[in-house]
Protein backbone atom coordinates (compact mmCIF):
# COMPACT_ATOMS: atom_id res chain seq x y z
CA UNK A 1 0.00 0.00 0.00
CA UNK A 2 1.32 3.42 -1.01
CA UNK A 3 0.30 6.14 1.43
CA UNK A 4 -0.93 9.25 -0.32
CA UNK A 5 -1.25 11.03 3.01
CA UNK A 6 0.60 10.13 6.21
CA UNK A 7 -0.51 11.61 9.47
CA UNK A 8 1.95 11.37 12.35
CA UNK A 9 1.06 12.08 15.97
CA UNK A 10 -1.43 14.80 15.07
CA UNK A 11 -2.81 16.75 18.00
CA UNK A 12 -5.13 19.71 17.50
CA UNK A 13 -6.49 22.09 20.09
CA UNK A 14 -9.02 24.97 19.91
CA UNK A 15 -8.68 27.22 22.94
CA UNK A 16 -9.26 24.66 25.71
CA UNK A 17 -10.77 21.91 23.59
CA UNK A 18 -8.44 19.19 22.43
CA UNK A 19 -10.16 18.01 19.25
CA UNK A 20 -7.54 15.48 18.12
CA UNK A 21 -5.13 13.52 20.30
CA UNK A 22 -2.04 11.93 18.86
CA UNK A 23 -3.65 10.59 15.71
CA UNK A 24 -1.40 8.52 13.47
CA UNK A 25 -2.68 7.05 10.24
CA UNK A 26 -1.90 6.41 6.58
CA UNK A 27 -4.39 7.18 3.83
CA UNK A 28 -3.88 5.15 0.65
CA UNK A 29 -4.29 6.47 -2.87
CA UNK A 30 -7.21 5.40 -5.05
CA UNK A 31 -9.35 4.14 -2.23
CA UNK A 32 -12.15 5.54 -0.16
CA UNK A 33 -11.10 6.08 3.42
CA UNK A 34 -14.00 6.67 5.74
CA UNK A 35 -13.53 8.48 9.04
CA UNK A 36 -16.46 7.79 11.30
CA UNK A 37 -17.39 8.25 14.91
CA UNK A 38 -19.85 10.06 17.14
CA UNK A 39 -20.37 13.81 17.23
CA UNK A 40 -17.41 15.82 18.55
CA UNK A 41 -15.05 13.01 17.67
CA UNK A 42 -12.91 15.44 15.70
CA UNK A 43 -13.72 14.16 12.21
CA UNK A 44 -14.24 17.58 10.64
CA UNK A 45 -11.20 18.94 12.39
CA UNK A 46 -9.11 16.12 10.96
CA UNK A 47 -10.36 16.79 7.42
CA UNK A 48 -9.70 20.50 7.76
CA UNK A 49 -6.13 19.81 8.85
CA UNK A 50 -5.53 17.99 5.58
CA UNK A 51 -5.89 21.08 3.40
CA UNK A 52 -5.06 23.63 6.06
CA UNK A 53 -8.54 25.11 6.25
CA UNK A 54 -8.02 25.45 9.99
CA UNK A 55 -5.54 28.20 9.12
CA UNK A 56 -8.52 30.41 8.30
CA UNK A 57 -9.89 30.34 11.86
CA UNK A 58 -9.34 33.85 13.11
CA UNK A 59 -11.17 34.41 16.33
CA UNK A 60 -9.82 31.47 18.25
CA UNK A 61 -6.48 30.35 19.36
CA UNK A 62 -5.57 27.05 17.75
CA UNK A 63 -2.55 24.83 18.09
CA UNK A 64 -1.44 21.90 16.03
CA UNK A 65 1.40 19.52 16.65
CA UNK A 66 2.48 16.51 14.66
CA UNK A 67 3.09 16.09 10.99
CA UNK A 68 1.01 15.58 7.84
CA UNK A 69 2.77 14.40 4.71
CA UNK A 70 1.26 14.55 1.23
CA UNK A 71 3.31 12.40 -1.15
CA UNK A 72 6.03 12.47 1.49
CA UNK A 73 6.09 16.26 1.82
CA UNK A 74 5.17 18.13 4.96
CA UNK A 75 2.11 20.23 4.08
CA UNK A 76 2.80 22.56 6.99
CA UNK A 77 6.38 23.10 5.86
CA UNK A 78 7.66 26.65 5.49
CA UNK A 79 7.94 26.55 1.70
CA UNK A 80 4.45 25.17 1.04
CA UNK A 81 2.14 27.29 -1.09
CA UNK A 82 -1.18 26.91 0.73
CA UNK A 83 -3.22 28.01 -2.26
CA UNK A 84 -1.57 25.32 -4.37
CA UNK A 85 -2.12 22.77 -1.60
CA UNK A 86 -5.85 23.53 -1.55
CA UNK A 87 -6.00 22.94 -5.29
CA UNK A 88 -4.45 19.52 -4.81
CA UNK A 89 -6.58 18.68 -1.79
CA UNK A 90 -10.16 19.76 -2.36
CA UNK A 91 -12.95 19.90 0.22
CA UNK A 92 -16.70 19.41 -0.03
CA UNK A 93 -18.48 20.76 3.04
CA UNK A 94 -21.35 19.21 4.99
CA UNK A 95 -23.77 21.94 3.96
CA UNK A 96 -23.63 22.82 0.30
CA UNK A 97 -22.45 26.38 -0.11
CA UNK A 98 -22.84 27.48 -3.71
CA UNK A 99 -21.18 30.79 -4.41
CA UNK A 100 -23.61 33.55 -5.46
CA UNK A 101 -22.80 32.97 -9.12
CA UNK A 102 -24.23 30.94 -11.98
CA UNK A 103 -23.96 27.16 -12.07
CA UNK A 104 -21.30 27.43 -14.76
CA UNK A 105 -19.28 30.02 -12.86
CA UNK A 106 -19.42 27.94 -9.69
CA UNK A 107 -17.88 24.99 -11.49
CA UNK A 108 -15.10 27.00 -13.11
CA UNK A 109 -14.40 29.25 -10.12
CA UNK A 110 -11.25 27.47 -9.00
CA UNK A 111 -9.93 27.23 -12.55
CA UNK A 112 -10.50 30.92 -13.16
CA UNK A 113 -8.59 31.68 -9.98
CA UNK A 114 -5.68 29.75 -11.47
CA UNK A 115 -5.83 32.14 -14.40
CA UNK A 116 -7.49 29.74 -16.82
CA UNK A 117 -9.70 31.58 -19.30
CA UNK A 118 -9.76 29.43 -22.43
CA UNK A 119 -13.43 28.97 -23.19
CA UNK A 120 -13.21 25.53 -24.79
CA UNK A 121 -11.23 24.17 -21.88
CA UNK A 122 -13.64 25.63 -19.32
CA UNK A 123 -16.68 24.37 -21.23
CA UNK A 124 -15.20 20.91 -21.49
CA UNK A 125 -14.28 20.85 -17.82
CA UNK A 126 -17.79 21.96 -16.80
CA UNK A 127 -19.40 19.11 -18.71
CA UNK A 128 -16.88 16.55 -17.53
CA UNK A 129 -17.10 17.45 -13.84
CA UNK A 130 -20.88 17.79 -13.83
CA UNK A 131 -21.12 14.35 -15.39
CA UNK A 132 -18.77 12.92 -12.81
CA UNK A 133 -20.94 14.40 -10.09
CA UNK A 134 -24.08 12.92 -11.68
CA UNK A 135 -25.59 16.35 -12.21
CA UNK A 136 -25.09 17.06 -15.91
CA UNK A 137 -28.43 15.79 -17.16
CA UNK A 138 -30.34 17.86 -14.66
CA UNK A 139 -28.60 21.16 -15.29
CA UNK A 140 -27.23 21.08 -18.83
CA UNK A 141 -29.97 23.43 -20.05
CA UNK A 142 -29.68 25.91 -17.21
CA UNK A 143 -25.95 26.38 -16.74
CA UNK A 144 -26.30 30.15 -16.62
CA UNK A 145 -28.90 30.28 -13.89
CA UNK A 146 -27.94 31.22 -10.34
CA UNK A 147 -26.66 28.16 -8.49
CA UNK A 148 -28.78 29.12 -5.48
CA UNK A 149 -31.88 28.01 -7.42
CA UNK A 150 -30.80 24.37 -7.36
CA UNK A 151 -32.30 22.00 -4.83
CA UNK A 152 -30.21 21.08 -1.80
CA UNK A 153 -29.22 17.75 -3.32
CA UNK A 154 -28.27 19.36 -6.59
CA UNK A 155 -26.27 22.01 -4.77
CA UNK A 156 -24.34 19.31 -2.97
CA UNK A 157 -23.45 17.61 -6.24
CA UNK A 158 -22.54 21.01 -7.68
CA UNK A 159 -20.07 21.48 -4.84
CA UNK A 160 -18.58 18.10 -5.68
CA UNK A 161 -18.36 19.07 -9.35
CA UNK A 162 -16.70 22.32 -8.39
CA UNK A 163 -13.92 20.40 -6.68
CA UNK A 164 -13.63 17.84 -9.48
CA UNK A 165 -13.18 20.62 -12.02
CA UNK A 166 -9.87 21.41 -10.34
CA UNK A 167 -8.74 17.84 -10.90
CA UNK A 168 -7.38 17.57 -7.39
CA UNK A 169 -5.43 14.60 -6.14
CA UNK A 170 -7.33 14.22 -2.91
CA UNK A 171 -11.01 14.89 -2.27
CA UNK A 172 -12.17 15.52 1.28
CA UNK A 173 -15.89 15.08 1.85
CA UNK A 174 -17.42 16.11 5.15
CA UNK A 175 -20.78 14.39 5.35
CA UNK A 176 -21.60 15.19 1.74
CA UNK A 177 -25.02 13.55 1.76
CA UNK A 178 -26.34 15.09 4.96
CA UNK A 179 -29.22 16.94 3.31
CA UNK A 180 -29.89 14.54 0.47
CA UNK A 181 -32.81 12.25 -0.26
CA UNK A 182 -32.00 8.55 -0.74
CA UNK A 183 -31.96 8.82 -4.52
CA UNK A 184 -29.45 11.70 -4.60
CA UNK A 185 -27.42 9.95 -1.93
CA UNK A 186 -27.23 6.85 -4.09
CA UNK A 187 -26.11 8.97 -7.05
CA UNK A 188 -23.36 10.63 -5.06
CA UNK A 189 -22.21 7.32 -3.63
CA UNK A 190 -22.02 5.68 -7.02
CA UNK A 191 -20.09 8.58 -8.51
CA UNK A 192 -17.63 8.40 -5.61
CA UNK A 193 -17.16 4.71 -6.26
CA UNK A 194 -16.28 5.53 -9.86
CA UNK A 195 -14.07 8.46 -8.96
CA UNK A 196 -11.81 6.55 -6.64
CA UNK A 197 -9.96 5.10 -9.62
CA UNK A 198 -8.47 8.56 -10.16
CA UNK A 199 -8.51 10.17 -6.75
CA UNK A 200 -7.75 9.65 -3.13
CA UNK A 201 -11.03 10.07 -1.29
CA UNK A 202 -11.39 10.79 2.41
CA UNK A 203 -14.94 10.98 3.63
CA UNK A 204 -16.86 11.52 6.83
CA UNK A 205 -20.00 9.44 6.24
CA UNK A 206 -23.57 10.29 7.07
CA UNK A 207 -24.11 7.04 8.95
CA UNK A 208 -22.46 3.77 9.82
CA UNK A 209 -24.54 2.15 7.08
CA UNK A 210 -23.17 4.53 4.53
CA UNK A 211 -19.66 3.95 5.81
CA UNK A 212 -20.10 0.22 5.41
CA UNK A 213 -21.53 0.62 1.90
CA UNK A 214 -18.80 2.77 0.51
CA UNK A 215 -15.57 2.39 2.49
CA UNK A 216 -12.45 0.53 1.50
CA UNK A 217 -10.67 1.57 4.65
CA UNK A 218 -12.41 2.63 7.84
CA UNK A 219 -11.10 4.72 10.71
CA UNK A 220 -13.01 4.96 13.98
CA UNK A 221 -12.49 8.17 15.96
CA UNK A 222 -13.77 8.76 19.47
CA UNK A 223 -13.20 11.90 21.51
CA UNK A 224 -10.31 12.92 19.33
CA UNK A 225 -8.56 9.56 19.53
CA UNK A 226 -8.10 6.99 16.87
CA UNK A 227 -9.61 3.84 18.34
CA UNK A 228 -9.24 1.46 15.48
CA UNK A 229 -8.58 1.36 11.79
CA UNK A 230 -8.57 -1.34 9.17
CA UNK A 231 -10.19 -2.62 6.04
CA UNK A 232 -13.89 -1.85 5.93
CA UNK A 233 -14.65 -5.52 5.76
CA UNK A 234 -12.81 -6.15 9.01
CA UNK A 235 -14.01 -3.07 10.92
CA UNK A 236 -17.67 -3.55 10.14
CA UNK A 237 -17.81 -7.32 10.62
CA UNK A 238 -15.08 -8.15 13.11
CA UNK A 239 -14.16 -5.02 15.05
CA UNK A 240 -11.32 -5.62 17.48
CA UNK A 241 -12.11 -2.87 19.91
CA UNK A 242 -15.12 -3.05 22.16
CA UNK A 243 -15.90 0.64 21.66
CA UNK A 244 -15.99 0.24 17.88
CA UNK A 245 -18.30 -2.69 18.20
CA UNK A 246 -20.62 -0.80 20.54
CA UNK A 247 -20.76 2.13 18.14
CA UNK A 248 -21.44 0.21 14.96
CA UNK A 249 -24.04 -1.98 16.58
CA UNK A 250 -25.78 1.15 17.84
CA UNK A 251 -25.21 0.42 21.49
CA UNK A 252 -23.92 3.91 22.07
CA UNK A 253 -23.45 7.37 20.65
CA UNK B 1 -52.84 44.80 30.76
CA UNK B 2 -53.26 42.10 28.14
CA UNK B 3 -50.48 41.41 25.70
CA UNK B 4 -52.64 42.39 22.74
CA UNK B 5 -53.46 45.68 24.36
CA UNK B 6 -49.87 46.63 25.17
CA UNK B 7 -48.93 45.56 21.68
CA UNK B 8 -51.54 47.94 20.24
CA UNK B 9 -50.39 50.79 22.46
CA UNK B 10 -46.76 50.30 21.52
CA UNK B 11 -47.70 50.23 17.88
CA UNK B 12 -49.71 53.45 18.22
CA UNK B 13 -46.88 55.26 19.99
CA UNK B 14 -44.36 54.17 17.37
CA UNK B 15 -46.66 55.30 14.57
CA UNK B 16 -47.08 58.71 16.19
CA UNK B 17 -43.31 59.05 16.59
CA UNK B 18 -42.75 58.15 12.96
CA UNK B 19 -45.29 60.75 11.89
CA UNK B 20 -43.62 63.35 14.12
CA UNK B 21 -40.36 62.67 12.33
CA UNK B 22 -41.81 62.81 8.85
CA UNK B 23 -44.13 65.82 9.17
CA UNK B 24 -41.49 68.56 9.50
CA UNK B 25 -39.49 67.11 6.60
CA UNK B 26 -42.54 67.13 4.37
CA UNK B 27 -43.44 70.65 5.51
CA UNK B 28 -39.97 72.04 4.82
CA UNK B 29 -39.80 70.45 1.38
CA UNK B 30 -43.32 71.55 0.51
CA UNK B 31 -42.64 75.10 1.67
CA UNK B 32 -39.48 75.38 -0.42
CA UNK B 33 -41.20 73.92 -3.46
CA UNK B 34 -44.15 76.30 -3.17
CA UNK B 35 -41.97 79.35 -2.61
CA UNK B 36 -39.28 78.48 -5.14
CA UNK B 37 -40.98 76.77 -8.06
CA UNK B 38 -41.91 80.10 -9.63
CA UNK B 39 -38.28 81.10 -9.99
CA UNK B 40 -37.26 78.04 -11.90
CA UNK B 41 -37.17 78.20 -15.65
CA UNK B 42 -34.66 77.50 -18.40
CA UNK B 43 -33.01 80.90 -18.03
CA UNK B 44 -32.59 80.47 -14.28
CA UNK B 45 -30.70 77.23 -14.80
CA UNK B 46 -28.53 78.30 -17.73
CA UNK B 47 -27.41 81.89 -17.24
CA UNK B 48 -25.15 83.86 -14.95
CA UNK B 49 -26.54 86.08 -12.22
CA UNK B 50 -26.50 89.80 -12.95
CA UNK B 51 -27.63 93.09 -11.48
CA UNK B 52 -26.03 92.36 -8.13
CA UNK B 53 -27.35 88.75 -8.33
CA UNK B 54 -30.92 89.96 -8.07
CA UNK B 55 -31.59 88.84 -11.61
CA UNK B 56 -30.43 86.17 -14.00
CA UNK B 57 -29.68 82.56 -13.19
CA UNK B 58 -27.46 80.38 -11.07
CA UNK B 59 -25.55 78.43 -13.71
CA UNK B 60 -22.05 78.94 -12.24
CA UNK B 61 -23.24 77.80 -8.82
CA UNK B 62 -24.79 74.64 -10.26
CA UNK B 63 -21.70 73.85 -12.30
CA UNK B 64 -19.48 74.57 -9.29
CA UNK B 65 -21.38 72.20 -7.04
CA UNK B 66 -21.31 69.45 -9.64
CA UNK B 67 -17.57 69.94 -10.16
CA UNK B 68 -16.85 69.99 -6.42
CA UNK B 69 -18.94 66.86 -5.89
CA UNK B 70 -17.01 65.16 -8.64
CA UNK B 71 -13.71 66.26 -7.10
CA UNK B 72 -14.86 64.98 -3.73
CA UNK B 73 -15.64 61.62 -5.32
CA UNK B 74 -12.19 61.39 -6.89
CA UNK B 75 -10.52 62.18 -3.58
CA UNK B 76 -12.60 60.09 -1.24
CA UNK B 77 -13.65 56.94 -3.15
CA UNK B 78 -10.25 55.29 -3.63
CA UNK B 79 -9.05 56.07 -0.13
CA UNK B 80 -12.30 55.15 1.58
CA UNK B 81 -12.88 51.92 -0.32
CA UNK B 82 -9.24 50.93 0.13
CA UNK B 83 -9.44 51.61 3.85
CA UNK B 84 -12.70 49.70 4.15
CA UNK B 85 -11.24 46.68 2.34
CA UNK B 86 -8.24 46.78 4.61
CA UNK B 87 -10.34 46.99 7.76
CA UNK B 88 -12.92 44.38 6.73
CA UNK B 89 -10.78 41.85 4.90
CA UNK B 90 -7.19 42.12 6.04
CA UNK B 91 -6.85 43.78 9.42
CA UNK B 92 -7.02 41.61 12.46
CA UNK B 93 -8.42 42.93 15.68
CA UNK B 94 -5.39 44.72 17.11
CA UNK B 95 -4.87 47.93 19.04
CA UNK B 96 -3.97 49.61 15.76
CA UNK B 97 -7.20 48.74 13.99
CA UNK B 98 -9.18 49.60 17.07
CA UNK B 99 -7.49 52.98 17.12
CA UNK B 100 -8.27 53.46 13.41
CA UNK B 101 -11.94 52.61 13.94
CA UNK B 102 -12.14 54.95 16.91
CA UNK B 103 -10.56 57.72 14.85
CA UNK B 104 -13.08 57.17 12.07
CA UNK B 105 -16.00 57.39 14.47
CA UNK B 106 -14.59 60.59 15.94
CA UNK B 107 -13.86 62.10 12.55
CA UNK B 108 -17.50 61.62 11.62
CA UNK B 109 -18.49 63.75 14.59
CA UNK B 110 -16.29 66.75 13.84
CA UNK B 111 -18.27 69.85 12.77
CA UNK B 112 -17.86 70.70 9.12
CA UNK B 113 -16.52 74.18 9.85
CA UNK B 114 -13.54 72.56 11.55
CA UNK B 115 -12.82 70.68 8.33
CA UNK B 116 -13.06 74.03 6.57
CA UNK B 117 -10.44 75.59 8.84
CA UNK B 118 -8.24 72.53 8.56
CA UNK B 119 -8.49 72.69 4.76
CA UNK B 120 -7.61 76.35 4.85
CA UNK B 121 -4.53 75.66 6.93
CA UNK B 122 -3.29 72.58 5.12
CA UNK B 123 -4.42 72.73 1.50
CA UNK B 124 -4.92 76.43 0.84
CA UNK B 125 -1.99 77.84 2.80
CA UNK B 126 0.63 75.19 3.56
CA UNK B 127 0.34 73.29 0.29
CA UNK B 128 -0.20 76.60 -1.56
CA UNK B 129 -3.19 75.32 -3.51
CA UNK B 130 -4.93 78.62 -2.90
CA UNK B 131 -8.69 78.96 -2.76
CA UNK B 132 -9.43 76.44 -5.46
CA UNK B 133 -11.52 73.54 -6.63
CA UNK B 134 -8.67 71.21 -5.67
CA UNK B 135 -8.44 72.54 -2.13
CA UNK B 136 -12.23 72.41 -1.75
CA UNK B 137 -12.44 68.88 -3.11
CA UNK B 138 -9.69 67.69 -0.80
CA UNK B 139 -11.42 69.25 2.18
CA UNK B 140 -14.82 67.84 1.25
CA UNK B 141 -13.22 64.49 0.44
CA UNK B 142 -11.63 64.33 3.86
CA UNK B 143 -14.95 65.15 5.46
CA UNK B 144 -16.78 62.37 3.63
CA UNK B 145 -14.17 59.69 4.35
CA UNK B 146 -15.60 58.47 7.68
CA UNK B 147 -19.13 57.87 6.47
CA UNK B 148 -17.98 56.18 3.28
CA UNK B 149 -15.46 54.00 5.11
CA UNK B 150 -18.03 52.91 7.71
CA UNK B 151 -20.77 52.08 5.21
CA UNK B 152 -18.35 50.35 2.85
CA UNK B 153 -16.89 48.28 5.68
CA UNK B 154 -20.38 47.29 6.76
CA UNK B 155 -21.27 46.30 3.20
CA UNK B 156 -18.16 44.13 2.96
CA UNK B 157 -18.81 42.46 6.31
CA UNK B 158 -22.39 41.73 5.24
CA UNK B 159 -21.08 39.29 2.62
CA UNK B 160 -21.31 35.95 4.47
CA UNK B 161 -18.07 34.53 5.79
CA UNK B 162 -18.87 31.09 4.37
CA UNK B 163 -18.36 32.39 0.82
CA UNK B 164 -14.85 33.47 1.72
CA UNK B 165 -14.04 30.06 3.20
CA UNK B 166 -15.36 28.29 0.09
CA UNK B 167 -13.42 30.59 -2.18
CA UNK B 168 -10.21 30.00 -0.26
CA UNK B 169 -10.85 26.27 -0.18
CA UNK B 170 -11.06 26.35 -3.99
CA UNK B 171 -7.54 27.72 -4.08
CA UNK B 172 -8.31 31.42 -4.42
CA UNK B 173 -5.96 33.82 -2.66
CA UNK B 174 -7.26 36.36 -0.21
CA UNK B 175 -7.06 39.15 -2.75
CA UNK B 176 -8.78 37.07 -5.45
CA UNK B 177 -11.55 36.33 -2.99
CA UNK B 178 -12.01 40.01 -2.25
CA UNK B 179 -11.81 41.02 -5.87
CA UNK B 180 -13.97 38.32 -7.45
CA UNK B 181 -16.48 37.55 -4.76
CA UNK B 182 -16.69 39.98 -1.87
CA UNK B 183 -16.38 43.28 -3.70
CA UNK B 184 -18.99 42.58 -6.41
CA UNK B 185 -21.47 41.47 -3.78
CA UNK B 186 -20.77 44.45 -1.55
CA UNK B 187 -20.76 46.97 -4.38
CA UNK B 188 -24.36 48.17 -4.05
CA UNK B 189 -23.86 48.84 -0.35
CA UNK B 190 -20.59 50.61 -1.04
CA UNK B 191 -22.21 52.73 -3.75
CA UNK B 192 -24.99 53.69 -1.38
CA UNK B 193 -22.42 54.84 1.16
CA UNK B 194 -20.54 56.81 -1.45
CA UNK B 195 -23.68 58.58 -2.64
CA UNK B 196 -24.76 59.42 0.90
CA UNK B 197 -21.31 60.87 1.59
CA UNK B 198 -21.29 62.88 -1.63
CA UNK B 199 -24.79 64.09 -0.95
CA UNK B 200 -23.64 65.57 2.31
CA UNK B 201 -20.61 67.13 0.62
CA UNK B 202 -22.78 68.69 -2.07
CA UNK B 203 -24.90 70.48 0.51
CA UNK B 204 -22.16 71.76 2.81
CA UNK B 205 -21.14 75.41 3.00
CA UNK B 206 -18.61 75.56 5.80
CA UNK B 207 -15.89 73.31 4.34
CA UNK B 208 -15.75 75.28 1.07
CA UNK B 209 -16.19 78.69 2.65
CA UNK B 210 -12.44 79.21 3.10
CA UNK B 211 -11.15 76.70 0.59
CA UNK B 212 -12.98 76.95 -2.73
CA UNK B 213 -15.98 79.19 -2.86
CA UNK B 214 -16.21 82.54 -4.60
CA UNK B 215 -18.82 85.18 -3.96
CA UNK B 216 -19.26 85.92 -7.64
CA UNK B 217 -17.36 84.95 -10.77
CA UNK B 218 -18.11 86.27 -14.22
CA UNK B 219 -17.03 83.02 -15.88
CA UNK B 220 -16.98 79.30 -15.26
CA UNK B 221 -13.80 77.90 -13.69
CA UNK B 222 -11.23 76.83 -16.27
CA UNK B 223 -8.79 74.80 -14.21
CA UNK B 224 -8.85 72.86 -10.96
CA UNK B 225 -6.83 75.64 -9.40
CA UNK B 226 -9.57 78.20 -10.03
CA UNK B 227 -12.10 79.27 -7.47
CA UNK B 228 -15.69 78.36 -8.09
CA UNK B 229 -19.15 79.37 -7.07
CA UNK B 230 -21.27 76.70 -5.40
CA UNK B 231 -24.95 76.31 -4.62
CA UNK B 232 -24.91 76.17 -0.83
CA UNK B 233 -22.52 79.10 -0.56
CA UNK B 234 -24.45 81.06 -3.17
CA UNK B 235 -27.60 80.45 -1.19
CA UNK B 236 -25.90 81.71 1.94
CA UNK B 237 -24.66 84.79 0.10
CA UNK B 238 -27.95 85.77 -1.47
CA UNK B 239 -29.81 85.14 1.78
CA UNK B 240 -27.56 87.16 4.04
CA UNK B 241 -25.27 89.45 2.05
CA UNK B 242 -27.47 90.92 -0.66
CA UNK B 243 -30.06 93.41 0.57
CA UNK B 244 -33.34 93.50 -1.31
CA UNK B 245 -32.88 90.01 -2.76
CA UNK B 246 -36.18 88.66 -4.16
CA UNK B 247 -37.39 85.81 -1.93
CA UNK B 248 -38.37 83.75 -4.90
CA UNK B 249 -34.77 83.62 -6.16
CA UNK B 250 -33.56 82.47 -2.76
CA UNK B 251 -36.12 79.70 -2.57
CA UNK B 252 -35.53 78.82 -6.21
CA UNK B 253 -31.84 78.32 -5.44
CA UNK B 254 -32.68 76.27 -2.39
CA UNK B 255 -35.03 74.16 -4.47
CA UNK B 256 -32.35 73.41 -7.06
CA UNK B 257 -29.95 72.31 -4.32
CA UNK B 258 -32.65 70.21 -2.74
CA UNK B 259 -33.50 68.52 -6.03
CA UNK B 260 -29.83 67.78 -6.67
CA UNK B 261 -29.35 66.19 -3.27
CA UNK B 262 -32.67 64.35 -3.23
CA UNK B 263 -32.10 62.90 -6.66
CA UNK B 264 -28.79 61.48 -5.44
CA UNK B 265 -30.73 60.00 -2.57
CA UNK B 266 -33.27 58.46 -4.92
CA UNK B 267 -30.48 56.87 -6.94
CA UNK B 268 -29.02 55.39 -3.75
CA UNK B 269 -32.40 54.01 -2.74
CA UNK B 270 -32.94 52.52 -6.17
CA UNK B 271 -29.58 50.78 -6.16
CA UNK B 272 -30.31 49.34 -2.76
CA UNK B 273 -33.78 48.06 -3.49
CA UNK B 274 -32.80 46.62 -6.86
CA UNK B 275 -29.98 44.76 -5.19
CA UNK B 276 -32.22 43.47 -2.41
CA UNK B 277 -34.46 41.88 -4.97
CA UNK B 278 -31.57 40.27 -6.80
CA UNK B 279 -29.58 39.20 -3.77
CA UNK B 280 -29.18 35.48 -3.48
CA UNK B 281 -28.37 34.80 0.12
N1 LIG C 1 -14.00 26.46 15.25
C1 LIG C 1 -14.00 25.81 16.43
N2 LIG C 1 -13.73 26.49 17.57
C2 LIG C 1 -13.71 25.87 18.77
N3 LIG C 1 -13.91 24.57 18.95
C3 LIG C 1 -14.20 23.83 17.87
C4 LIG C 1 -14.27 24.41 16.55
N4 LIG C 1 -14.55 23.43 15.68
C5 LIG C 1 -14.68 22.30 16.40
N5 LIG C 1 -14.46 22.53 17.72
C6 LIG C 1 -14.48 21.52 18.80
O1 LIG C 1 -13.63 20.47 18.46
C7 LIG C 1 -14.23 19.23 18.76
C8 LIG C 1 -14.29 18.38 17.52
O2 LIG C 1 -15.17 18.96 16.60
P1 LIG C 1 -15.38 18.46 15.12
O3 LIG C 1 -16.24 19.44 14.43
O4 LIG C 1 -14.09 18.13 14.51
O5 LIG C 1 -16.21 17.12 15.40
P2 LIG C 1 -16.95 16.16 14.38
O6 LIG C 1 -16.45 14.81 14.66
O7 LIG C 1 -16.84 16.69 13.01
O8 LIG C 1 -18.45 16.27 14.89
P3 LIG C 1 -19.81 16.21 14.06
O9 LIG C 1 -20.07 14.76 13.77
O10 LIG C 1 -20.82 16.75 15.00
O11 LIG C 1 -19.63 17.04 12.84
C9 LIG C 1 -15.59 19.53 19.36
O12 LIG C 1 -15.49 19.44 20.75
C10 LIG C 1 -15.87 20.94 18.93
O13 LIG C 1 -16.60 21.61 19.92
MG1 LIG D 1 -18.25 17.56 11.63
Amino acid sequence: MVAKISIHHLTFRYNDTVALRDVTLDIPANEITVIFGPSHAGKSTLLRCLNRLNDLIENEETEMTGQILLDGQDIYGPTVDVTELRRRVGMVFALPIPLPLTIYENVVYGLRMQGESRKELLDARVEQSLRQAALWDEVKDRLYEPAMRLSGGQQQRLCLARILALEPEVILLDNPTSGLDPLSTAKVESSLAELKAHYTIVMVPHSVQQAARIADLAVFLLNGQLVEMGSAEQIFTRPRDRRTEDYITGRFG
Amino acid sequence: MSRQKSQRIAFAILTILAVIVVVPIVLVVAYIVVQGIGAINWEFLTTFPHHGMKEGGILPAIVGTVVLTFGTAIVSIPIAVGAAIYLAEYARDTWLTRAIRLAIINLAGIPSVVYGLFGLGLFVLSLRLGTSIVAGSLTLGLMTLPVVISTAEEALLAVPQRFRVVSRSLGATRWQTVRQLVLPNALPGILTGIILGLERAAGETAPILFTAAAFYLPQLPRSPLDQTMALPYHLYVISTQVPGMPLQVQYGTALVLLILVLSMNVVATMIRSRFRRRRQW
